[in-house]
């Protein structure tokens, strides 16, 4: 039988916010174990947790940039549940008023641009990191990571297949990147991405019984993961079967899912609002105040870019697929440089020095008015295209001006004509052979003598002279 | 009045990790069930056009500042762990997924 895969996505990004989202300690990865914690999250009897103002600005910023509706009222609830991964026995999350809720993201796959739709997008705290490792046979709990402020986004049911689910979150981590709310760090953890997955025959109304899938580090794993899962569904189902609703475990190593002991009663959460939090009152003014700090998102300033600079299709997207590449690209401009040159170099040469060494072009030593000087270097003939690259490799490593590196390291193009006619002869007379060829028809031989020529000037000649001269001096017989 | 059934008591209890002897749910079935006739009596008021109240407190956007005042030592909040090697409170093994 066809089945139609049905995908929903919840995805748990954690909030770069300076402290925890319900006390003063620090919102820091990789600290070493329990130094960043206080009595708040720790769950001491008696304390007293605060909203963190820059966690409800930030979520309702997310909310808007998905198009949500902002809760006028919304609060925060209890969710009971016992395990080792917080101290209270319970998460502060929110239950049924989330801050954002009915939004739209909209994806393009294969060509084609699908809405999906965003359920809701809440607030809650992370809980503590459990380290199986110890050697001891015991666990370790460590809490910092504890408090650290979650924002929790829902899908509708609305994508389809592995490729929509991987383009759905490629699309959401660009619009947090350009909102600057969070690293987004898969492997840190500060991005997860947990899918639920059924299959229905095609052309149903049904929905078919889902598994949901947790513990995958990477937006490829998180294809595979789906991959996996529909053809796990699939097997079952051709047999007779019946899926079972359950939580799995993603083995990345294996390449498959495992069902996870279901934690009795695992799902009642009882939640009830939480007595020691007030409710969060979010008016037009302030709703407002956040919209207008909202940066260009990525697909409108993909776009106008596009537009603008009548770029390509594909190199507008490369342009604007991080904030920093974009606004580097639009600094270069505004310092002069034409758009087609700026986006071939920056995508070019300057992405590979980027990739090579593992820098983000915002922390490189090159200034968008460093490149636009070097293009401009190139325009006005003072150095070739290719000299270009070596300078600009220069300029990546040193940080110097592409006008005192040409000084420095001699680099100005040679276009005097008397002195390459000079060089050119002295190729020719040298290379007798291939002259002789190009004038009995041969034109390919050309490109040798280009080449000595090239060689001769240490890549400095002008290409266009040197061509044209070369093109007189071999008429001449 | 027959709100409530042993087997709630039950449920009840196990989700709160509680281990009761059938004395101890003998009284929790009337207690439990008191409290819940005391709330069904609550029902019988009119509460049309009253909008429900979503939370007892009548403040709200109570913040406060994305600041870092900073922590406990590791050493004060491991003082009271039942166990801990130094560095992690330690718990029994979690076998979540073998």
């Amino acid at each position: 039988m066809e089945y139609e895969p049905v995908i929903g996505m919840e995805v748990h990004v954690e909030i770069s916010t300076k402290s925890k989202v319900f006390c003063g300690c620090a919102n820091e990865f990789d600290a070493p174990p329990n130094t960043h914690v206080c009595p708040i999250c720790l769950g001491m009897p008696g304390v007293l947790p605060m909203l963190n103002r820059a966690m409800v600005e930030a979520s309702i910023a997310v909310g808007l940039a998905l198009d949500c509706t902002i809760s006028r009222w919304s609060k925060m609830d209890r969710k009971n549940y016992f395990y080792p991964d917080q101290s209270k026995n319970y998460q502060i999350s929110q239950y049924d008023l989330p801050l954002c809720h009915d939004g739209h993201l909209d994806i393009e796959v294969g060509g084609e641009t699908r809405r999906i739709r965003i359920r809701r997008a809440h607030m809650e705290e992370d809980t503590a990191r459990n380290v199986h490792t110890l050697g001891s046979g015991e666990s370790g709990v460590d809490f910092n990571r504890c408090g650290v402020p979650l924002l929790e986004i829902v899908t509708e049911p609305d994508l389809h297949s592995a490729e929509e689910a991987h383009a759905y979150l490629t699309a959401l981590k660009q619009i947090l990147e350009y909102l600057d709310v969070s690293d987004c760090n898969m492997e840190e953890g500060s991005l997860r991405a947990e899918p639920n997955i059924s299959i229905r025959p095609k052309g149903s109304e049904e929905l078919g019984t889902k598994s949901e899938v947790k513990n995958i580090a990477s937006f490829s794993g998180v294809q595979k993961a789906i991959e996996f899962e529909i053809r796990r569904h699939k097997k079952i189902l051709d047999e007779g079967g019946a899926v079972q609703q359950e939580t799995r475990g993603w083995d990345a190593d294996k390449g498959l899912t495992i069902g996870q002991r279901l934690k009795e009663s695992a799902h009642d959460y009882r939640y009830f609002p939480e007595p020691d939090l007030v409710p969060i009152v979010v008016d037009q003014a302030w709703e407002d105040t956040i919209r207008e700090t909202l940066p260009e998102l990525p697909l409108p300033r993909r776009a106008r870019i596009r537009e603008a600079y009548a770029l390509s299709e594909f190199d507008a997207g490369v342009i604007t697929a991080t904030k920093p590449m974009a606004d580097f690209y639009e600094a270069t401009l505004s310092a002069g440089a034409p758009p087609k040159q700026a986006a071939n170099w920056l995508m070019g040469d300057f992405q590979a020095l980027l990739s090579d060494s593992k820098t983000e072009i915002q922390e490189n030593k090159i200034s968008p008015e460093q490149l636009a000087e070097m293009i401009a270097l190139i325009e006005d003939a003072t150095i070739s295209g290719k000299i270009a690259k070596d300078l600009l490799a220069e300029m990546f490593d040193t940080g110097k001006d592409p006008k005192a590196l040409v000084e420095e390291k001699g680099l100005v193009q040679i276009s005097d004509a008397g002195e390459l006619e000079a060089m050119i002869r002295e190729v020719m007379e040298s290379h007798p052979g291939p002259v002789a060829d190009f004038r009995s028809g041969k034109h390919k031989a050309k490109g040798f003598l280009v080449g000595q020529v090239m060689k001769l000037t240490k890549g400095k000649g002008n290409p266009q002279l040197v061509n044209k001269i070369l093109d007189e001096e071999l008429e001449k017989t | 009045m027959a709100r409530i059934t042993l087997e709630d008591v039950e449920y009840v209890a196990g989700l709160a990790q509680l281990t009761l002897d059938d004395q101890a749910k003998q009284r929790l079935l009337k207690e439990m069930g008191e409290i819940l006739a005391y709330v069904d009596k609550l029902n019988e008021l009119d509460t049309d056009g009253i909008e429900p109240m979503m939370h007892v407190l009548d403040i709200s956007n109570v913040f406060r500042e994305d600041v870092v005042t900073g922590s406990l030592d590791r050493d004060a909040a491991l003082r009271n762990a039942p166990k801990t090697d130094g560095e992690y409170f330690l718990v029994p093994r979690i076998l979540d997924t073998e």
